[in-house]
């Protein structure tokens, strides 16, 4: 087994501390680059590595930084930390795990923009892995890697951590930079893009955290070295949150395009429950589903396409063949319909009476127009949205009924609803779930 | 009064932010921690200090979901419930959790000790069935190791 270039706390113990890090190449990227490098020499390492957004679009991250005017100060660098996509708990161990890569990543991105201040956005359930990044800027700024003139050069950088607060949508983008303003996270209308009206109307470039702790990696050891793993237009190494019914649940560094998804799933442990795997989400809640038949497709972004699904942020939830997809669907609607933010009506409604439609099905009054109800709650919502989240609620209908229309059938005609467990589970939905947006 | 009893930390705050308005949810952590829940005086007292509306300020309030408009038990519970967990079981651990602590998820116990909530995804769902108390990770739980939680957290 090759050693892990992300999860490297795999491998290293305490290499969230500086010295540990350190003493493996740690901050090696960054004394070259601001010793010796421009900032666009770096852009030009990052954007030649082929590295992609490992935050679910997987848009080109040098490209990304490309579209920052030189012209306009001052800049900013956003590093989006909110990792709240059920399924998906990679930055999670990146953060408490290996800190100062993530650091050294953000600063990296910030000295190639020109900028002088970058904020990690965490959200705010992370006040325990925060504490451990938290820590790692202490030493950084201790250690002179952070802060003015650095190494004795004239440029100086802050890094300044801020918590969310409970909100899914900060994930996006324009809707992370208005909770960081101070406003409730509802996303922004675009155009005018982040690069050039970003936070405070200032151009800034918003990256994952994964993304960014890939780019010392990239600045220390060249890009044709990076581009040397995966495939041509996946580069590199992924992170790969597994769960659900597997042996072996977590997190798991592949290089990409090179494993297909059943080789995963052996890499897991198998199906944990003895019975058959019946299907996958590969991106958390919001991504199309994947049935077992498809389970050769490989690893990349290209191969999951062809497949109708994407590899968006990785984050595969295995399901065994007990598992009734009106079930999993509507445990996916609720925290949609829970998570809208209320600013698109198309979406606030439509998820609300999605998850209505399931309720029904799930207490035993649902027939079969409701299930051809779905589709017509569905087409009321796709592109008519500011941001992508009642699309993402759309997806967990659209593809259950795709790929497992039966189940749908067997759970009207069968009368499957109305069990003792879901008339529990719905009384305790109705009366748990607090807030909402 | 926020402005006197945290006043170091507010300093901090908003030295973190080109401006006042950034400063709004972590001086409303400031104020939950220091009275509890965001009342109506935290609210009040936050807006001050960023310039703002106070109605402006719970709409923050009202929108994020740790931010709490009533006061709540001693120690939160927020117990995920979400598909990944509970392929792994959170339902009927959620299920323990009200019967061990005789309320519903969403309520607070008479004793003022404990509040259990159903929280939307703690990005731990390897570790299912799991919970955040007052923020803290609790892994891997089972009935057993949920009842011990709660013998040491309602001390």
């Amino acid at each position: 087994m090759a050693k892990h270039l992300l999860l490297r706390d795999l491998d290293i113990p305490n290499i969230r501390e500086i010295e540990v890090y350190q003493a493996n190449d740690g901050y090696a990227a960054w004394h070259k680059a601001v010793t010796t490098m421009k900032g666009e020499d770096v852009l030009g390492i990052v954007k030649d590595a082929g590295l992609r957004g490992r935050g679910g679009a997987g848009f080109p991250a040098g490209l990304k930084w490309s579209f920052i005017p030189k012209d306009v100060f001052p800049k900013y660098v956003v590093v989006n930390g909110d990792e709240s996509e059920p399924g998906t708990f990679k930055d999670h161990q990146l953060i408490r795990g290996n800190p100062h890569q993530v650091i050294e990543g953000t600063a990296l991105c910030a000295f190639a923009i020109g900028s002088n201040l970058a904020y990690i956005y965490l959200r705010g359930e992370f006040s325990e892995p925060g504490k451990a990044l938290e820590k790692a800027l202490d030493e950084a700024y201790a250690k002179g890697m952070l802060g003015k003139n650095l190494f004795g050069t004239n440029y100086s950088l802050d890094i300044r951590v801020h918590y969310g607060a409970g909100a899914y949508i900060c994930g996006e983008e324009s809707a992370l930079l208005e909770s960081l303003e101070g406003r409730i996270g509802q996303p922004r209308l675009k155009p005018p893009f982040p690069a050039t009206n970003g936070l405070y109307n200032k151009p800034t470039v918003i990256n994952n955290v994964e993304t960014l702790a890939n780019v010392p990696l990239i600045v220390h050891n060249g890009a044709a070295w990076y581009k040397a793993m995966g495939t041509e237009k996946s580069t590199g190494v992924k992170l790969f949150s597994v769960s659900g019914h597997v042996k072996n649940p977590g997190n798991y560094e592949l290089e990409l395009g090179k494993f297909s998804i059943q080789d995963l799933l052996d890499m897991a442990g198998g199906s944990s429950t003895g019975r058959p795997i019946k299907a996958v989400l590969p991106a958390g809640s919001s991504s199309p589903i994947i049935p077992a038949a498809n389970f050769g497709a490989k690893l990349d972004y290209e191969s999951m396409g062809t497949i109708g699904s994407v590899l968006g942020s990785c984050s595969f939830i295995f399901m065994d063949d007990s598992v009734n997809m009106v079930w999993a669907a509507r445990k996916m609607i609720r925290f949609f319909k829970h998570e809208s933010c209320g600013k698109c009506t198309p979406c606030r409604e439509g998820t609300n009476w999605a998850l209505k439609l399931y309720n029904k099905m799930l207490s035993g009054e649902g027939g079969k127009a409701d299930i051809d109800l779905i589709a017509d709650v569905n087409k009321q919502i796709i592109g008519k949205c500011f941001c992508p989240l009642g699309e993402f609620a759309t997806s967990s209908m659209t593809f259950t009924l795709k790929h497992f229309k039966q189940d749908y059938i067997d759970f009207v005609e069968k009368k499957m609803g109305g069990s003792p467990e879901f008339l529990a589970e719905l009384a305790r939905d109705a009366h748990a779930t607090h807030g909402g947006h | 009064m926020l402005r006197t009893n945290r006043a170091a930390d507010i300093e901090k705050v908003f030295a973190k932010y080109p401006t006042k308005r950034s400063a709004v949810m972590p001086l409303l952590y400031l104020a939950q921690a220091e009275y509890g829940y965001c009342s109506p005086e935290a609210i009040r007292e936050v807006a001050e200090l960023c310039e703002l509306d106070p109605t402006e300020v719970k709409s923050v309030t009202g929108f994020y979901t740790m931010f709490n408009e009533s006061p709540t038990g001693k120690v939160i519970l927020d117990v995920c419930d979400d598909l990944p967990c509970a392929l792994r079981g959170a339902d009927a651990f959620m299920a323990h959790c009200e019967s061990r602590l005789g309320i519903k998820a969403g309520e607070t116990t008479a004793d003022g000790k404990f509040t259990l909530r159903s929280a939307m995804c703690l990005a731990a769902c390897n570790r299912a069935p799991l919970l955040q108390a007052n923020g803290d990770y609790h892994y891997d739980l089972t009935p057993e190791s949920f009842d011990k939680l709660i013998d040491e957290l309602g001390k």
